[in-house]
Formats: structure tokens, sequence, C-alpha cells
């Protein structure tokens, strides 16, 4: 029994981790096809705002939200100055958003410091035959997957979703329709920036907080949206992160977390190899 | 001189051929040749530094500028290569006498992990932006997997792998003669061994960019589609880039840690694997002599900037990359260069009747 819990919850922790820093980039990459290098950095600012609002006060969720305003803010900003010359162009924005995240990682170095006051976890924890659990890291996967469901009901629910995809789609055509492109593509990357912002948030009391915050988080980010694939960006990133989480928790489990973390990138090489369109274009084939 | 020059190295594919060119590439020689008569030896030490990176910008160059393939997996090759020629050279130093053969095996051994990495991406199928995320994820793999190499198990016939702390007390280029000391390549002696093998895969790769072979390359990097429908085997070629990429990186590699006698994980970081990118997309990625020169000039930048004990090196090197990529996506050579040729088009005339190198470009591609 208490060999099942504790491999479900590093399963489950996994699986939160890879989704959580997934949500911004699945919109940004998976969407809009924007390779954002300054993904982490992002994720970076979310949790440098909670640990600045925290603590000068604030409890932790309204922190979140804030840290998520801001970003998403930022995220428009960036998009209105840097990302709107790139669209389409995958390399350069690559390149682009890299020479950003580099700006935006040193610049705060320069800033604030090597490192942020941290922020207590939340909820404290509970026992499972002696072995002792964060209940917050049970809340974090909750978390991740009400978000997607959220999202899946904006994009396909609401007119505003049908604008965003129409866009994505053929933004010619769109604004034949008389959908304002511009406006759509400026809040789709505002909001997958407040996503990241609100995924670094979420992360901040889970470990320090420092300028280099989200390089940890962009490899995970950039593999769970890669495997995922293009063809269904909910469905995908439900399904990648689901396989991903898999073998890095059991691996984890097995021989340790630098194990575990050498195995899911070695597991997407495969992956990518078998399926270079992604796991949500084999499940669309499938259907068809 | 000029006119053999001309004739080998000029070609559809590269930038650069007037008269004015090759004369300012002699004079760049002839100074990279007088150079450590005017410096100290710490300062023709921090020169070989600049210089022996220059065959990973050469490599980057190829594979992306004439590919259009963009590999962040550049430093794993480097990385490979250091650590091998350090495996090598001290398990094999007793027998062979010299590290030169080592310093062959490693760039041969690295060659082959580049090619089985390549042969899984382009046979597999994968192109484009993926090609580039999964040479980044590599780095990392390797970066993760080196740092963890601490301890006696992690020991490669006499050399240990050393983990975080990196290979220490890898020995430098040598050739033992039979005195009692051997031969070692170390300041002014490495630093022209390197220049001049800088120079000699400068010039190989322009014969090769505009070989058969190079034409297929940018027609593959401009159109795949288009090319497989001509006839083109276009995973072998992009995997012959791939592959010709990483040996130039593991040559970089090799002089590195035969260099500094030093390796350490850290060299496959993300921030450092991005550094031949930034150099490249500076330089003007069509441009192999840009590129070198770029690499050359922005290390000496940086290096200036860290010395003088500021924090803003990299805040620099970000924001300059940064608006490179958006106000000058062709990078800083091919102006800069069309811009003293025309000047210098009055001095030397036999410049004056030919076509600017981006119009041929122009007239090739698209």
């Amino acid at each position: 029994m208490s060999t099942i819990f504790s491999v479900l919850y590093i399963y489950l922790d996994s699986l939160a981790f890879l989704l959580l820093s997934a949500l911004g980039l699945i919109i940004i990459l998976g969407m809009m096809g924007v390779t954002n290098m300054a993904h982490g950095e992002f994720m970076m600012l979310g949790a440098y705002t909670v640990s600045l609002s925290c603590n000068a006060g604030l409890p932790l969720a309204p922190a979140v939200l804030l840290a998520t305003a801001t970003t998403g803010l930022l995220g428009m900003a960036t998009e209105r100055l840097i990302i709107r010359r790139f669209y389409g162009n995958l390399l350069q924005s690559l390149v682009a958003t890299w020479g950003l995240s580099l700006v935006l990682s040193q610049g705060m170095l320069i800033l604030m410091g090597p490192s942020l006051p941290g922020v207590p976890m939340p909820l404290g924890g509970f026992g499972v035959a002696d072995k002792s659990y964060a209940s917050y890291r049970l809340l974090l996967p909750a978390i991740g997957v009400g978000v997607l469901l959220l999202l899946w009901v904006v994009l396909f629910r609401t007119r505003a979703g049908m604008k965003i995809r129409a866009t994505m789609q053929n933004p010619e055509i769109a604004q034949a329709m008389g959908v304002n492109v511009k406006a759509v593509y400026l809040l789709t990357f505002g909001a997958g920036s407040a996503l990241a912002g609100f995924a670094g948030a979420l992360y901040a009391p889970t470990t320090v907080i420092g300028p280099l915050f989200g390089n940890s988080f962009l490899a995970p980010a950039f593999v769970t949206v890669v495997v995922s694939g293009g063809a269904d960006i909910i469905l995908g990133a439900a399904m990648s992160s689901g396989a991903l989480g898999a073998v890095e928790g059991s691996f984890n489990y097995l021989f340790g977390s630098v194990t575990g973390r050498m195995c899911l990138l070695v597991a997407t090489m495969f992956l990518l190899r078998c399926f270079p369109a992604g796991l949500s274009d084999v499940l669309n084939r499938r259907r068809r | 001189m000029f006119a053999w020059l001309e004739k080998h190295f000029n070609g559809p594919q590269t930038l650069g051929e007037s008269r004015f060119f090759w004369a300012s590439f002699l004079a760049g020689c002839l100074f990279l040749l007088c150079l450590p008569l005017f410096a100290d030896e710490y300062e023709v030490g921090n020169y070989t530094y600049f210089l022996l990176h220059a065959f990973l910008a050469l490599g980057l160059s190829l594979i992306w500028g004439q590919g259009n393939i963009l590999s962040f997996g550049q430093m794993v090759f480097f990385g490979i290569g250091g650590y091998s020629y350090g495996v090598f050279s001290v398990n094999l130093l007793k027998i062979t006498q010299n590290t030169f053969f080592s310093l062959a095996m490693a760039i041969l051994f690295a060659s082959c992990c580049a090619g089985l990495l390549g042969y899984f991406l382009f046979y597999g199928g994968v192109s484009g932006v993926y090609v580039t995320i999964i040479t980044m994820v590599s780095t990392m793999i390797l970066e993760t997997f080196m740092a963890q190499t601490a301890g006696p198990q992690w020991t490669v016939g006499l050399m240990p792998l050393g983990g975080y702390n990196g290979m220490t007390n890898i020995p430098p280029l040598q050739l033992n003669l039979g005195g009692e000391f051997p031969y070692e390549f170390r300041d002014a002696r490495l630093y022209y061994l390197v220049a001049a093998l800088a120079i000699a895969a400068y010039l190989g790769l322009r014969k090769l960019a505009n070989s058969r072979y190079g034409n297929a390359l940018v027609a593959v990097g401009s159109n795949p589609l288009r090319s497989e429908m001509l006839g083109y085997d276009i995973r072998m070629i992009q995997f012959a880039a791939f592959t010709i990429a990483g040996a130039l990186a593991a040559a970089s590699g090799g002089l590195y840690a035969a260099w500094g006698n030093y390796i350490n994980p850290s060299v496959m970081g993300l921030t450092t694997a991005a550094m031949p990118v930034v150099w490249v997309a500076f330089g003007g990625r069509r441009c192999l002599l840009g590129c070198v020169v770029s690499a050359l000039s922005l290390q000496y930048f940086s290096q200036c900037l860290s010395a003088d004990g500021s924090q803003y090196a990299l805040v620099i090197q970000g924001g300059v990359l940064m608006l490179m990529i958006m106000f000058i996506p062709e990078g800083v050579t091919p102006p800069l260069g069309r811009l003293l040729g025309r000047l210098a088009s009055g001095i030397f005339r036999s410049g004056a009747g030919r076509r600017l190198p981006i119009e041929r470009l122009e007239n090739n591609g698209a």
C-alpha cells in the first residue's frame, strides 16, 4: 500500500511538473508556432512576483493571481515589441527569444542579486505508513488538469476561442471575416505568458527562487509540447505529460532524480524519432 | 596567388570573391601570423583560445548557413571531442608517444557520435525546429550525464571523468621525437598550429560549399521537398553536413582540452551551447569568414567586458543577438562586406565588372 502510494505520488509530481511548465508553451509554441526560449524566464518572473508580494504580506493565492496578471502584461509588451516580427519563422523567433531570455535572467541577476527570499509551502503535509508527503504537491497536478480543461472550454466552447482558432488556422481569411487578427495575436501571446507566469508562481514555494529559476523548466516544457504535437494541443498535452511523466516518475523512483531526468530526455528523442508530428497526430490519424 | 585562390575557392555558394576580399583575407592571415610577435605569453594563449573556437563557428555556418538546419548540438560534439581527447591521450600517450593520434581519434569518435545522432534525426524524417529541439535536449542529456560521473567507478582506463568538477590533467598536444623531453605544443607553437588549421578548415569548407555537394546542400536547405522531387537524397545530404559540423566541433573541443588541460560539463550547458549560435547569427550565417571573424571578435568583446568585472557581458550579448535578428537578419558581415567592396572597387578595378555576391545568391536561391 505504502509503496503504491509513494509511486503514485512521484508519478503525479512529475506529471504536474511537465504539464504545468508546458501550460503557456502549449499556446505559444503549439498554437502560435513561436519557439519561445524565454518561456522559462516568464516563469521566473512569475515566481519573482510571488516572492516579492508574499514577503510583503500578501497571501499565496492572490499573489499567484498577481503574478499571472503581471507576466500576462509583460508577455503582451514582448509580443508588441519583438514577437510580432517573427510569425511563421520558427528559427528566427528561437534566436531572438533566446537573446531575450539571456537579457531577462542576467538583468534580474544584476537587479535583484543571486536569490530571493523563499515562500513557505502552504497546506502542510500528511503521513502514509511512516512516510510524510506534502499536500501541496498533490494539489499541483489537480490544478494542472483543471487549467487544461479550462483551456479546452475557452478554446472550443466560446466565441473568443473560435476567433483564436480561426486566426491560428488562417490569419488572412480570419481577417477577411472581421477578426482583428493583430489583437488576437497580442492577447493569445499574453495569455500564454500569463499561464507561464502562473505555473512559475505555483512552483515558487517548492524551490529556490533565483534568476536561473526558469532553466529547469524550459526543457520539460519544450519536451512536453513537442511530443504532444500540434494536431490537438489539449489532448496532446495530456497524453504527452501522462506518458513522459510515467517515464520520468518510474526511473526517478528506481534510480534517482538525475537518471529520471535523463530518461525523460532520451524517451523524448525516441518518441520524436517514431512520431515526428507528435502523439496527438497519431491519435488524429487513428480517428479518421 | 590571387588567380589560384579565385580559381579554387570562388563559387556560387560563398560570399566574398572579389580581389579586394582575397586581399583582405591575405592581410588577415598575415595579421594572425604576426600577432604573437607583438603579444606576451598570456595574450598569445588567449588568442589561441579564441581561434580554436573558429571550427565550431565554421561547422555551424555550414549546417545552418548552407543547410538551413539550426543545431544547438555543436557543443555536444565539442564536449565529446574534449572529453575523449582527454581519455585517449592519457591512455595512449605511452604507446603512441604523441597526442596527435589521440586528437584524431577523439575527432573520429565524436564524428561517429554526430553521425549516429544525424542518422537518427535525418533518416527518421525529423526536420526544422524539431532538429533544433532534439539537439538542445541532447546537450542537456550529456551535461546531466557528465555532471554525475564523479567517483572512481567512472574511470576510463587511467582517466577519471571527474563529474561536476571536470576532467583535469589532460596532456597538451605533444610529439615525442626521441629526446629527453617531448616536443610540446604550447603558447606560440599551439597558436600557429591552431591558426594554420583554422585557415585550412576555412578554405576546405569553401571548397566543399562550392562543390556539387555544397550546391545540393543549399538546395535542400532552401526547399527540401523540391530537392527530393528532383532526385536528391536529402537525408544523406543533411546527415553528411551534420556529421562534418560535428567533426569540426570536436576539433574545437579536442584543441580546447589540450589548450587548457581541463574540461568540465558546463561547456555543454544551455548558455554555452547557444554561444556558437550567437556568433554565427551575428556574423551572418551565409558567410563562412564572417562567422569566424564574429566568433573571434565576440569572444574578445565578452572577455573584455567580464575582465572589467562587469556583470553586463551576457546581457549585452543577449541584447545584441535580439536586435541583430530583428533588424539585420542576414548578419553583420555581408552588408559590411558589400559596403567595403563598393568603397574599394575604385582601387581594385578587377572587382568592378563582377556581380555582387548577393545578386548571385538571389539568382541562385528562391
